[in-house]
């Protein structure tokens, strides 16, 4: 099984890595290809959103086996940022704070299995979100 | 990664050749809008064949770019969305509007000759 992999990500050019990087390791964990893409989509906007909100931040790769003996691949990604004041209103498909399509968590949340979210105002963000194996 | 922009006839094609990072296109953006203008084309193809992803600032930005040139006049085609990148889009809630798309580089230009016969 491959081990973990953080991507320090503080530029644009960082947000295609993580994707490229987390592409790779769904691939290498069984995912199709068509899986893998939507696990590089997400990876894609979680790791805009530091680049936009927070400047730098981290994208960890870990493949993953559940209790009943199933496989995945979960991300972490995390920044120390200015932290998000309304999780539930962020979550809302059509809302953005910066201009934008309003897609992204609530998107990010439909590409997934598991979707979690840790953020305060002033403490950071903290999105986890897994695909399991179909 | 710059984005070779080729000049056939009357039409502008943008290939992108490998993922591209958000300034990539950014820059493509304004190459393509500048082009329109310098060679007053009548239609805009962008081939994205090679595009890994499709996400939500890929998609604002290839909308931004049909919508600056379809107020020059000329329509934009996206062409080769790729089936799983298509699937994500979907799940992701993009869905490009009102810009149209074609299978492949053939059937855009197809598609822009035939708008134009009609406007003619």
């Amino acid at each position: 099984m491959a081990a973990d992999t953080q991507i320090l990500i503080t530029s644009d050019k960082d947000v295609v890595t993580a994707r490229q990087q987390g592409r790779a390791m769904a691939l290498q964990t069984g995912f199709s290809a068509s899986e893998a893409t939507l696990i590089a989509t997400a990876i894609s906007e979680l790791a805009r959103n530091i680049v936009s909100y927070a400047n730098q931040g981290s994208v960890t790769l870990k493949p993953v086996h559940g209790t009943n003996g199933a496989s995945g691949l979960t991300i972490v990604a995390s920044d120390s940022g200015p932290g998000i004041a309304d999780v539930n209103l962020a979550l809302r498909d059509g809302y953005s704070s910066s201009g934008g399509l309003g897609l992204g968590l609530p998107g990010v949340r439909r590409l997934m299995d598991e979707f979690d979210i840790a953020s305060g105002a002033g403490s950071g963000t903290t999105v986890t979100i897994t695909k399991w194996l179909p | 990664m710059q984005v070779p922009i080729l000049k056939q006839g009357g039409v502008l094609i943008a290939t992108i050749q490998a993922a591209l990072s958000d300034a990539d296109l950014l820059e493509l953006r304004t190459a393509l809008v500048q082009q329109v203008v310098r060679y007053r084309s009548t239609g805009v193809i962008v081939d994205v064949t090679a595009m890994d992803v499709m996400d939500s600032f890929a998609s604002r930005t290839l909308l931004e770019i049909s919508h600056m040139i379809r107020l020059r006049g000329a329509p934009t085609v996206i062409v080769g969305i790729q089936p799983e990148v298509a699937f994500a889009m979907v799940q992701l809630g993009l869905t490009l509007e009102d810009i149209p798309t074609a299978l492949d580089l053939e059937e855009g230009l197809a598609y822009l000759q035939q708008k134009s016969r009609n406007i003619n």
